[in-house]
């Protein structure tokens, strides 16, 4: 069958099976390898792509149900060469080690901080409840997106680096 | 040798030090834009698709394998079966213990989950399609599931491809001085016992196993892109198995999402794959998935223990006695030094200063999968901590003694090292009590009693759990310590460029530690060429000196080590070019970081990067030297390194429901001279969290018919953010007297400290209770049975 939808802001077209899953889909027929795929249960969030801006675990959704929508991705946080805040958060913060589940974990991050952008940490976890990193042991995580919070009010994150 | 001590923030991550300190990774500007390579990333033209047949059941004889319709799915390549792989004497493989393990199963399958079969297709879809179309005819075997009886007369056994063998015996092991041992107990005023399991656990790395595996035949030359934690036994491994010269393997370990030592063992999928390379002449992609990787791959602990203690009634702790059943499941595939097959179990007697120590191990064959060293358990030292804080802690509640006061009382004394355990190891260095009153200073510990006892009086379960631990982290030296033959000694090589940039090779393999981070700072350090411009290259044989990769937290005691001496060696060379540069004689040369200048004249100065353009310069050097300014060198540790560290955790348990919350974990970590703040806390962290998951909530259960009732996610519970507090950490500094730098590991520190420390903590409170003690994992369920008087192991 084929499958039309935005990714990244790009229309795109292609023939699929109809089983195949959109973490798949983005993967191995588009290229995008940012997401990353962890678990068959959706357990552990290392799949998270925004379906309009929603996010989901791509492992769950099949491409075929993403026809007609709006795909971003990690590869899609950086604009015009400047990092996001949550990216630049990660990295001052020490918010990821094998950064393996980092991209899942930052698109969490972004949409959640979109609705609210002022969380305290005990909101920080649940947002982040969904998925699982085994190298962090989650506290820089907060602290990272905690950052990305602080530095988005004051307008700084576009100036590092 | 003095030690010092910090309580650590993360203020001021951002400063770009020209040598040891907090710095940013390098290796986040990949990794935060999705631009890591893991192994599922790598897509070779013409690349096609592997997928494994499974067992089903524990233990069944096979009577045949049917693969026609599977071969006729018109996007299968190849289909690969235990009998095919005979026929190339690939159907079984040496394990990293000496023993020999199934690629596909040709007589028997010995657990649930074990490779039988193989299929090659264009797709990763088709490829788990065509796995459904095999037959498989099995003739259903009793199973040996528990350790427990595995020995008992009559127990089916599990390894008849064995010559002679007639009873599921792996090995027996034994340290210490058991008659001297028993001499203390039998007049020791005060013996404690206790039974504990340490439960099987998985190290679940986010990203599972896998490879790409790429033979050409018109050069017979082998790539395997590999999630491997040590590609040069890989290399080795894969040319003694597939019969490929070694030159003509290049191993390549991309970004690695994770491995805790779940990426050690050479697996039969990897070797499927290079057979399906092989015989295709394609590229072949092998990727585990979940269920796969939480059933077949190595495994951790399985350890069911006896321990004792003995004592003087005020306080003196004079020995410890431990025994050891050990499930290695069907296949010894233990990855540990082979003078050691219990690991480094034999640390037991912890930070303690005894009379007497004895321990005998045995080991058995189940119908389970193999493993047992992994998850970051420093070759099976968590085991031997949990032990005998477990014991230090049953002891103290014997005696009416405070946890601290009676460890204080006990400890290996500064002026003790290097000290000589009862069971042979040569602590390195210490100061326990310096760290132990950190940490009771940090936690609080005076109010948190008095917080417990308010608590306790309105009915509530609070406890406070300590634990200490010391840890044994670096491998070899190479007379001591070998994995299949290979001692256990990494290389490193250094290139200055002509602009005063470098390049580090290290045979270490970063899994998530950010070693081109702290690598560029350690060459940084000795060159004064800032870490920004050194570039680190690990995870390719071809380009990388041999080494044994890094695992047990041997990084930086070892490759570590190595990249400073290789620094420091290039040095020497440099002194030499800038005292022909200065035409001075190397006497009269002083170093200053970055710079050499002339003694009393420090105006006369060559900076590193003016001495590395002169190295490649047009001009006459003098005779010492060719040019170039590189070095190579391969280091053999003198001993291991001995880090350590004391631990409180302080839990609430909710009496209704029987659930635990950690409310805090406060960690003081001592890993010698640091490198970088910010990574040690990363990892120091990620251990505290592996301590709650597997003190709370992981756990590899099986059923009696020896079925993985942890086969998902969904079933093998890993902490999310919800379950862990924010992390309280803390340090002191005591340097390795024989690690050029003082340097020792860290990496797996927190995974062996914290675990009796959270036990400890829930049994603490549930003293009111009545309750001494209760096996992990610390389920709700499993602490209300306790609570009602019934805890029960595990199994």
């Amino acid at each position: 069958m084929q499958v039309s939808m935005s990714v990244n802001g790009e229309e795109v077209t292609e023939e699929i099976e109809g089983r195949l899953l959109l973490v798949h889909f983005l993967r191995d027929q588009l290229g995008l390898t940012g997401t990353h795929w962890g678990c068959d249960t959706s357990n552990c969030g290392t799949c998270v792509v925004w379906m309009d801006r929603e996010p989901v675990k791509s492992c769950t959704v099949l491409a075929a149900m993403a026809g007609g929508h709006d795909i971003r991705t990690v590869e899609d946080l950086e604009q015009d060469g400047f990092l996001d805040p949550v990216q630049l958060g990660f990295m001052q913060c020490h918010g990821l080690q094998c950064g393996f589940c980092t991209p899942g974990m930052m698109m969490t991050a972004r949409a959640f901080l979109d609705r609210n952008p002022d969380p305290t940490d005990h909101e920080i976890r649940e947002a982040i409840s969904g998925q699982v990193c085994r190298c962090t042991g989650y506290t820089t995580i907060v602290r990272s997106i905690r950052w990305a919070a602080m530095h988005e009010a004051a307008g700084a994150g576009k100036d590092a680096p | 040798m003095t030690t010092t001590e910090r309580v650590t923030t993360f203020d001021d991550n951002d400063q770009q030090p020209t040598g040891y300190g907090r710095m940013l990774r390098k290796e986040d500007q990949r990794f935060v834009r999705g631009k890591g390579t893991f192994c599922d990333d790598v897509q070779l033209p013409g690349m096609l698709y592997m997928a494994i047949l499974r067992s089903p059941v524990a233990h069944a004889r096979i009577v045949a394998v049917d693969t026609m319709a599977a071969e006729a799915h018109p996007k299968v390549k190849a289909v690969l079966t235990g009998a095919m792989l005979a026929e190339r004497k690939l159907a079984w493989m040496p394990t990293l213990a000496n023993d020999v393990q199934a690629v596909l199963a040709t007589d028997k399958v010995r657990y649930q989950g074990q490779e039988v079969a193989a299929v090659v297709a264009e797709d990763r879809y088709s490829a788990r399609d065509a796995l459904e179309l095999i037959e498989v005819d099995y003739e259903m075997l009793d199973p040996v599931v528990w350790a427990r009886t595995a020995l008992e007369p009559g127990a089916p056994v599990v390894r008849d491809d064995l010559e002679g063998k007639a009873d599921n015996h792996c090995f027996d092991w034994e340290t210490g001085d058991e008659a001297a041992t028993a001499v203390v107990f039998a007049s020791a005023d005060v013996t404690v016992s206790e039974d504990m399991v340490y439960p099987r656990v998985h190290p679940a790395p986010m990203e599972t196993c896998g490879c790409v595996a790429d033979f050409r035949s018109f050069d017979e030359t082998l790539t395997v892109w590999c999630t491997t934690q040590a590609p040069h036994a890989h290399r080795t491994l894969y040319s003694l198995v597939a019969k490929v010269p070694e030159h003509k393997i290049r191993v390549i370990a991309p970004d690695i999402g994770g491995g805790f030592g779940n990426k050690v063992p050479i697996y039969p999928g990897y070797i499927c794959a290079i057979v399906a390379s092989l015989m295709t002449g394609k590229p072949v992609k092998w990727m585990e998935d979940r269920y796969e990787n939480l059933v077949s791959t190595a495994f951790a602990r399985d350890y069911i223990m006896r321990g004792e203690i003995a004592a003087t009634s005020d306080g003196r702790i004079l020995a410890v006695r431990a025994h050891v059943l050990a499930d290695h499941g069907a296949f010894n595939g233990v990855a540990t030094p082979s003078k050691y097959p219990a690991g480094f179990f034999g640390v037991f007697t912890g930070s303690y200063d005894l009379e007497a120590a004895y321990c005998k191990v045995t080991a058995v064959y189940t119908n389970k999968a193999p493993g047992g060293v992994a998850y970051s358990c420093s070759f099976r030292i968590t085991e031997a901590v949990y032990l005998v804080e477990r014991l230090v802690a049953c002891l103290a509640d014997r005696l009416g003694m405070d946890p601290v006061e009676l460890r204080t009382k006990n400890f290996i004394r500064p002026e003790q090292f290097p000290y000589t355990s009862k069971t042979g190891w040569v602590y390195d260095s210490g100061d326990y009590a310096t760290a132990m009153r950190l940490a009771t200073e940090l936690a609080g510990y005076a109010e948190l009693r008095a917080d417990q006892a308010e608590r306790r009086a309105r009915g509530e379960l609070m406890g406070v759990g300590v634990s200490f631990f010391t840890e044994a982290v670096g491998a070899g030296p190479r007379r001591d310590m070998d994995i299949f033959g290979l001692g256990m000694v990494d290389g490193c090589e250094l290139q200055v460029h002509p602009t005063g940039t470098a390049i580090l090779r290290v045979s270490c393999m970063s899994q998530g530690q950010g070693h081109e981070t702290t690598f560029a700072q350690i060459v940084a350090e000795e060159l004064g060429i800032p870490p920004a411009d050194i570039h680190v290259v690990n995870g390719d044989t071809d380009n990388t000196p041999f080494g044994l990769g890094t695992y047990g937290s041997r990084s930086t005691p070892v490759s570590g080590a190595s990249a400073v001496l290789v620094a420091r060696s290039v040095r020497e060379k440099a002194k030499i070019v800038a005292s022909g540069m200065l035409e001075v004689s190397l006497h009269d040369l002083e170093w200053e970081k970055g710079a050499f200048t002339v003694r009393g004249a420090p105006f006369r100065r060559v900076s590193i990067q003016e001495i590395a353009m002169a190295a490649h310069g047009p001009g006459d050097l003098p005779p010492e030297v060719e040019g170039g300014l590189e070095a190579q060198i391969c280091y053999n540790p003198e001993n291991l390194t001995y880090p350590f560290g004391a631990y409180i955790c302080v839990v609430d348990i909710d009496p209704a429901t029987a659930q635990v919350t950690v409310r805090r974990l406060v960690a003081v970590d001592d890993c010698g001279t640091r490198i970088n703040d910010m990574i040690i806390e990363g990892q120091v962290h990620r251990g505290l969290t592996d301590g709650v998951g597997m003190a709370l909530m992981e756990i590899l259960a099986f059923d009696d018919q020896g079925n993985c009732l942890g086969s998902s996610l969904m079933d093998y519970l890993l902490p999310t953010a919800l379950e862990v507090p924010t992390w309280e950490t803390g340090f002191t500094v005591t340097p390795s007297p024989h690690h050029p730098i003082g340097a020792k590991g860290i990496g797996e520190s927190a995974t062996v400290g914290s675990p009796a420390a959270i036990v400890n903590a829930v049994v603490d409170a549930l003293r009111p209770l009545g309750v001494h003690h209760v096996d992990m994992p610390l389920t709700p369920s499993r602490v209300w049975d306790a609570m009602r008087g019934k805890p029960s192991p595990p199994y």
